[in-house]
This record gives C-alpha cells, structure tokens and sequence, in this order.
C-alpha cells in the first residue's frame, strides 16, 4: 500500500555543513500496519516522514501509494490520504481560530474549499459528538479559541484533525514527547482507538523504546539514514528492551548512545 | 464647526475604511506585509476619474477599480509565492510600477473631476444633502463590503485563508496550497484599496498621482487604533475595529489640524501614531507605555 523503495536523502550536499539524511531506505507497509519507528538523535526518522508527507522530495529512490507513483505529489496534494501530528503542539492547529473552526479545516481534507459557510448545526453537532470521545470537555468549548487550550488538549485535538477527512495513513512524530506522561498515556490510548477503528496505517516514531514494543505490530530501528532492524510482530512479543539495545549493538558495532533514550530504560 | 470636523472625519473615515480592511486582510488575516496598497489604492483613483471623465457610468468605474486593484494584487502575489521575491519588496515592486501605470491611466498627475457624476451626484439628486449623500452612499458600500468580507471569512476558502496566516505548515498538511491563499488574500486587499481609491476620487473631487504615499501606514494606523478599542478578535467585531479604527483616524488628524499642525506635517504625525503600537519592546519606559496605552498587546 504503502512502499518506499531506495529513498536517499542528503542535505545541503557539497557545503561543509552537508548532512546525510537517509540513505538507501527500503520499506513497504500494509494497509493496517502499525510501525513503530525508534532511532537516536539525528537518525533520519523525522527525514523519513517528512519524505512521506511530501514535505521534501528525495534525492533517490521512489515513493509508491495504493499502486501509484507519488514522489513528487507535493505535500498539500498528499493531504487527502495523509494525516500527520507533529511534535510541536503548536504545530497541528491554528490558535487564532477557534476548535470548531479547526475541525472544519481539517474535515475538508484534501476537498475543493468553496464558498459554503464552513460551520453550520450539522456540522457542530458532529464536531461535538467527537470531541466528547476525548472525554477533555472540549465539546462544550467550540467557539474558544485554539490558543486557550493546554499542550495536551491541542495534540489531542490535532489528532483528531489527524484523522478526520479519512486519510489512509497517518504520521506521528514524537507527537507525545512535549506532553507531560498522564496526558501522553491517555493520547496514546485514544490513539490505539481510533487506529483501530478507522483502519489505518500507521507510522510512530518515539524514543521510548518499550512503547514502540507494546504499541502497534512492527518495530523498525534506525541509525545514520538506514534501517538497521526490522522487527515483526512475532519477533516482537519475546523482545524487551535490553534485548533490543544488545541487537543494536551487534549489528552497529558499537553501544546505542543517546542519553534520552537510555534515561528511558534505566 | 465642531460638527462640521466630525461629520467631515465620519465622510473620509467612511472612504479609507475599505483600503483599511484591506490592510486588516493582508497584515492581520495573511500575516504579509503587504505595501502594494500605496499603488493600488491611486490606482483605483486614477481609473475611476478616468473612465468617469470618458463618459462611464460612476458604479461601472468603480467595478473596474476594482478589477484593476484585484490585478496588482494577483500580481504582487505572483512575485512573492512564484518568484520567491520577498513579500516587503514584492509590494515594493509592484508599487513602483503601479506609479507609471497610474500616470499613463490619468495622462498627467492630476486629474479633476469638476462637475462630473460621480455615486455622490447621483444619490444627490434623489433629493440628499451633499453630507448625506456622502454618509449614506459611503455608508452603504462599507457596510455592504463588510458584511461579505465577514461572510466570506466564515466559508471554507475563507478558513483556509485564515488558517494560512495563523500556521501555514498546518494548512499545508491538511491540503490546501498557501501560495494560492497569498494570491487570493492580495488581490481581494487591493480591490478593495482600489475601490477605497475611487471613492475617495469621487469624494474630493479629483485623483492625484501623489495620493497613495503612505497609505500603507494610514491603514496600518486605523487596524491599530481599532484593536485598541474593541478589543475581541472575532472577525465580526474585528472588521467593526477596523472601521470604527478609520474614522478615529481621521478624527485624530484632523484634531491634529486644528491644533495648528499644517497639513504637510501629518504623514510625520501618523509615522509616530504607529510607532509605539508596533514596538516590541523588551522592557524600559517604552513597554510601560505601551501597557498603558495598549494594554494586552505587549511585547511577546
Ligand atoms: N532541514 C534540515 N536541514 C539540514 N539538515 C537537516 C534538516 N533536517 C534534518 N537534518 C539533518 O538530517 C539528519 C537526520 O535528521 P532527522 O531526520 O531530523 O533525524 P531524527 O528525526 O531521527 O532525529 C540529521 O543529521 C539532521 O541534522
Ligand atoms: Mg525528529
């Protein structure tokens, strides 16, 4: 459904400041999948979505979608069968317009926009029966403003946005790692939810290495622009976390280092 | 006299008001800076005196003001989200050109418009008062362009353009291109600066090529006194600011008049009215001013 076949990427190639991004990655999901994406610092993983998203073409390689060649669909043509969550909360939302008008932004994913009042009863009393799944009191908030809203409230809320419109595949990267560890458990819970419900297919990156093993159906690893595990389902039920960091180190060579991920293990 | 004075500011506050939401639209709406309303707004001007002294029925020039404006508009936005010219000297450009265009629509820089219809003369000759002609067509049009700005901020285009001013890598990711919300945004601004233009030909009597100088700093002053006095964002109440915001301007100078500056003087008057509003100020006296002055708008 989904395939990725020799992408590279190199920024700013030739200068000093030249950094290699990806290089050579192949990958093919299913619809359904759930990857969950793990990597130190400046492995590549954000690279990885972003080339998905259509935010930046690769330097090689394709990308395929449902049978498609989509390597150079620019992003904002890509939105109907995308949806994303960024790591910043601010990022997903406008904070000058208010939750039923975000909404009404997102459930336009991808459709022509014409000159239709974007919100009327219908469509609030739709915004409100989803909001109230979330179970924050956001339904009863419609009119506020985004900026209002905490940290938390917003990511949950861009991830709804995430997913209205049906997209098929949904991009999240560290979308909890700025939210405090109640509020990142609950967005995760309400994750696995909607995933499941609406069938999605689905691509995670953390730095949290046991939940990248307890969520979703497969793991892969990165480390300077390649993918260097990939784990399935099966593998996965008997791997814990030491397992993992001793799997890094005999493919690499060398110890994972990276002090945010190792502070999660201790 | 007194009287006179503000019936006079309510008149030109009423004119500039559109070329004021213009502004709104660019500055506030689209977060560009937006300066091709110093060409537009003469241009909508120049072509109005133009077509009216050629014969052309006073709505239909202004229609065409408008359709001129729009253009400049498309044009600066072409040369910003195309080009990759930056959006200040993308204005700037189009500004610059609009200065020979505007001379070769009016022939010469200055065109009078001495005893020739105009929206005024007509709504006069239903029996009204020149002031009440004035206050009535004037009026309207604002009122008329208000209601469907307010609209169409409220429809699904107008959201996406709004949304791409707020955060435009959100609007992007849900599908909508920000280059063609910039164009959108631009032209709608500069019809509007045009259509301000025409009527404030027909107004005074006459387009000159010298009227647009500064016009940006005008309406950046009318959006700035209107956030300070109604202070709640939504777009119904905020497009009432921007209006409310011209014809204080106008009060503001032509009190400033009557103080006994000379009328060469206002353009440095308004520069400093804005001043303070848009620094940002980290701290020292001049936040504290602008705490008092425009509470809630401090440095962020
Ligand atoms: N916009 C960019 N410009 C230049 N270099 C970048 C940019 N984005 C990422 N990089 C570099 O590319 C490499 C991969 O980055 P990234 O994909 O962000 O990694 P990760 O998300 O795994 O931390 C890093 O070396 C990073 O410095
Ligand atoms: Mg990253």
């Amino acid at each position: 459904m989904l395939s990725l076949n020799n992408v590279s990427k190199v920024y700013y190639p030739g200068e000093p400041n030249q950094q290699t991004a990806l290089v050579g990655v192949n990958l093919s999901l299913e619809k359904g999948d759930f990857l969950t994406i793990i990597g130190s610092n400046g492995a590549g993983k954000s690279t990885l979505l972003n080339i998905i998203a259509g935010d930046i073409e690769p330097d090689t390689g394709s990308i395929g979608f449902s049978g498609a060649e989509i390597t150079k669909l620019p992003a904002h043509r890509r939105a109907a069968f995308v949806g994303r969550v960024f790591q910043d909360p601010m990022a997903g939302t406008a904070a000058e317009m208010s939750i039923a008008e975000n909404l009404a932004l997102a459930r336009a994913r991808g459709q022509k926009r014409g000159l239709n009042r974007a919100l009327n009863k219908n469509s609030r009393q739709e915004f409100s029966r989803i909001l109230k799944t979330l179970g924050l009191g956001l339904e009863k908030r419609l009119d506020e403003s985004v900026g209002q809203l905490s940290g938390g409230q917003r990511q949950a809320l861009t991830l709804l946005m995430a997913v209205l419109g049906s997209p098929k595949i949904l991009l999240l990267d560290e979308y909890i790692a700025a939210l405090d560890p109640q509020t990142a458990q609950e967005i995760i819970k309400l994750t696995r939810e909607i995933v499941k419900d609406l069938d999605l297919t689905v691509l995670m990156v953390t730095h949290d290495l046991n939940q990248a093993l307890k969520t979703g159906t497969r793991t892969i690893m990165m480390d300077r622009g390649e993918i260097i595990l990939d784990i399935d389902s099966a593998q996965r039920k008997k791997l814990t976390v030491p397992d993992l960091l001793e799997r890094f180190a005999r493919v690499r060579g060398r110890e994972l280092s990276d002090d945010r991920i190792l502070l999660q293990t201790r | 006299m007194l009287v006179n004075m503000l019936t006079g500011s309510l008149e030109q506050g009423l004119a500039y008001a559109l070329m004021a939401l213009g502004v709104f639209l660019t500055f506030r709406i689209l977060s560009f800076p937006d300066l091709t309303v110093d060409g537009s707004f003469p241009l909508g001007a120049a072509i109005s005196a133009r077509l009216i002294l050629g014969g052309t029925h006073p709505l239909l020039a202004m229609l065409t003001a408008v359709f001129l404006g729009m253009l400049a508009g498309l044009f600066t936005g072409i040369l910003h989200t195309r080009l990759k010219i930056a959006g200040l000297l993308a204005g700037i450009i189009t500004m610059t050109a609009l200065y020979s265009i505007n001379l070769r629509i009016m022939g010469r820089s200055n065109l009078a418009l001495l005893r020739q219809p105009s929206i005024l003369t007509i709504a006069q000759d239903w029996g009204l008062s020149r002031t009440g002609a004035t206050l009535l067509c004037f009026g309207l049009v604002v009122l008329l362009i208000k209601v469907l700005l307010d609209y169409f901020l409220h429809t699904e285009l107008g959201l996406a353009l709004r949304a791409t001013g707020n955060n435009p890598r959100m609007i992007k990711s849900l599908g909508v291109a920000p280059r063609k919300m910039i164009i959108l945004g631009l032209a709608l601004a500069n019809g509007l600066a045009a259509l301000s233009g025409a009527l404030v030909a027909q107004y005074q009597g006459f387009a000159d090529i010298g009227m647009g100088i500064g016009m940006i700093i005008v309406g950046l002053a009318s959006v700035i006194i209107g956030e300070s006095i109604v202070r709640n964002k939504k777009i119904v109440f905020a497009t009432s600011g921007v209006i409310l915001g011209s014809i204080l301007y106008r009060t503001l100078i032509s009190t400033a008049l009557r103080l006994g500056f000379s009328p060469t003087d206002l353009k440095l008057v308004t520069a400093f009215l804005v001043i303070i509003p848009l620094a940002r100020p980290k701290k020292g006296w001049l936040q504290g001013l602008k705490k008092i002055t425009f509470p809630g708008k401090e440095a962020d």
